[in-house]
């Protein structure tokens, strides 16, 4: 038990293993979205930077950060956050021992992927 | 006659070497950043697009600011624990442990400027 031998320990199994399903895609999504906000972050990281160092440099920033690459990015940003909020509560849901039968994952998986998308146009239009 | 306990030679021998730690953390987080990322999507979102001044008037009120902090504190570190997760599936050996550092450095690195930036802007 306690001698230490190199085992090639298995990964995550491959994607093409198993045939696409919601909780599948909802799931890698989580992955996807909560990974790719790296990148939000450090565009508003560098917003807020150029904000607190001068007119010139928040000039420079929230013209990037608002043009329509900008708003491009930040909407899918806003998207992927909804989407990552949405799943987390879910992923909380799981772990409280709930919603863990086909049909209800099923449901949850629709829901979380439909409700982002809503949440993402209702604060588009209230802000 | 034994003297370590069986609980000293179980611990830290499961898959994680670290028990739910780690899980703990992600709830735990999870649930403060539910309530944190929809008031930091409204003060962000209305922030954004308005002028220099009406930025710096916003981050230089009390709440904006501290849901600020806490948005990049607890957003970052719960980003540096998922990203752990992430690169532990899919990388072993040393890849393993360079990413791991460089994610670390990068958050936290990442963190302190932001609040270096509210800071300067708050105060």
């Amino acid at each position: 038990m306690s001698e230490k031998t190199s085992v090639e320990r298995p990964l995550s199994p491959h994607i093409q293993i198993y045939r696409w399903q919601v909780p599948m895609l909802t799931s890698i999504l989580t992955r996807v979205t909560g990974n790719a906000l790296i990148v939000s972050a450090v565009l508003v990281v560098w917003w807020l930077l150029a904000a607190a160092t001068g007119p010139e440099a928040f000039a420079h920033a929230d013209g990037i950060l608002t043009s329509w690459v900008g708003d491009f990015v930040m909407t899918m940003s806003l998207l992927g956050l909804w989407y990552h909020f949405l799943a987390g509560l879910r992923h909380l849901a799981y772990d409280a021992g709930r919603g863990l039968d086909i049909p209800t994952a099923e449901k949850l998986g629709w829901a979380i992927l439909i409700g982002s998308v809503v949440l993402t146009v209702l604060t588009i239009i209230i802000l | 006659m034994r003297y370590l306990t069986p609980r000293k030679r179980a611990e830290g021998r499961g898959a994680s070497g670290s028990g739910t730690e780690h899980h703990w953390h992600m709830q735990v987080s999870a649930v403060g950043l539910a309530f944190i990322v929809p008031t930091f999507i409204y003060i962000f979102g209305k922030a954004l697009g308005s002028s220099h001044d009406d930025v710096l008037a916003t981050f230089s009120h009390p709440v904006p600011a501290i849901l600020l902090a806490l948005m990049l504190v607890f957003g970052l570190l719960h980003f540096k624990n998922g990203a752990t997760i992430m690169v532990e599936d899919y990388w072993r050996g040393s890849t393993r442990r360079v990413i791991l550092m460089i994610i670390t450095a990068f958050t936290y690195g990442l963190a302190a400027t932001g609040l270096f930036a509210l800071a300067k802007m708050a105060l």
